[in-house]
């Protein structure tokens, strides 16, 4: 699974992304975002209010609810501003 | 059409080629979006803008191609920058092209209305006090809610 951060989620996260292999049981966003904060406290104050973050699959905007699979593109990011 | 860049263009010349050799084309309407110097009560001395790269191009060319369904277009284009632009540069330019003013005028609208909530960019100010990320606006969220069908 690759991950991608943009903007100021990028900077408190301090990579643009990462190559995860989460456990088999992590079905869906809500699991892999529990899953990513207990890693360490950076993630874990980074997604601790997910009301701020958008999420897209495979460069698609999805919900929290949507499910996730092994090679999948999984790209956090805040609402945008472009324009 | 679509282009992400970080070079500047040329609103004049990027309109002339929108309608070259369509003479059913009778109006054209442009949106530029520009960067300003103030923000509030600060001053802005640059805005550096990120974008993810194949998403921003996939979500342009969805907002493009409801346009087309929506009104009849002879031609449209969106081009939008990345990088560091200073107040004055260009941002984004979205133009379109139709027999009638009405088509040209709902769809450049509309582009512009769906590409600010839609398109993945984020802008950071450099103010006088460091770097700041441009929240998202609530009335950017209601312009293009009413375009929902």
């Amino acid at each position: 699974m690759n991950l991608l951060y943009f903007a100021w989620i990028r900077v408190k996260m301090g990579v643009s992304g990462e190559q995860i292999d989460p456990p088999k049981n992590i079905k869906d966003i809500k699991g892999l975002i529990d899953w990513i904060k207990q890693r360490n406290q950076i993630s874990n104050e980074t997604f601790s209010d997910i009301s701020n973050i958008r999420i897209a699959v495979n460069q698609e905007y999805v919900d929290i609810d949507h499910p996730v699979l092994a090679g999948d593109e999984i790209a956090f990011f805040p609402p945008v501003t472009g324009g | 059409m679509i282009r992400v860049q970080s070079a500047d263009f040329d609103v004049g010349l990027e309109l002339k080629k929108l309608t070259e050799g369509n003479r059913q084309i009778g109006a054209v309407t442009s949106f530029v979006g520009l960067v300003r110097d103030i923000a509030g009560k600060d001053s802005i001395s640059a805005m550096v803008l990120e974008h993810y790269p194949g998403m921003t191009e996939k979500q342009l060319a969805d907002i493009e191609y409801e346009a087309h369904k929506r009104w009849d277009l002879n031609s449209s284009l969106i081009i939008h920058r990345y990088g560091r632009l200073e107040p004055g540069d260009n941002i984004v330019l979205v133009a379109c092209a139709s027999s009638h003013r009405e088509n040209a005028f709902d769809a450049c609208h509309f582009l512009i209305d769906w590409l600010k909530t839609r398109a993945p960019f984020w802008k950071l100010e450099e103010t006088p006090e460091g770097g700041r990320w441009v929240e998202a606006k609530t009335k950017d969220d209601l312009a293009s809610a009413r375009w929902e069908k």
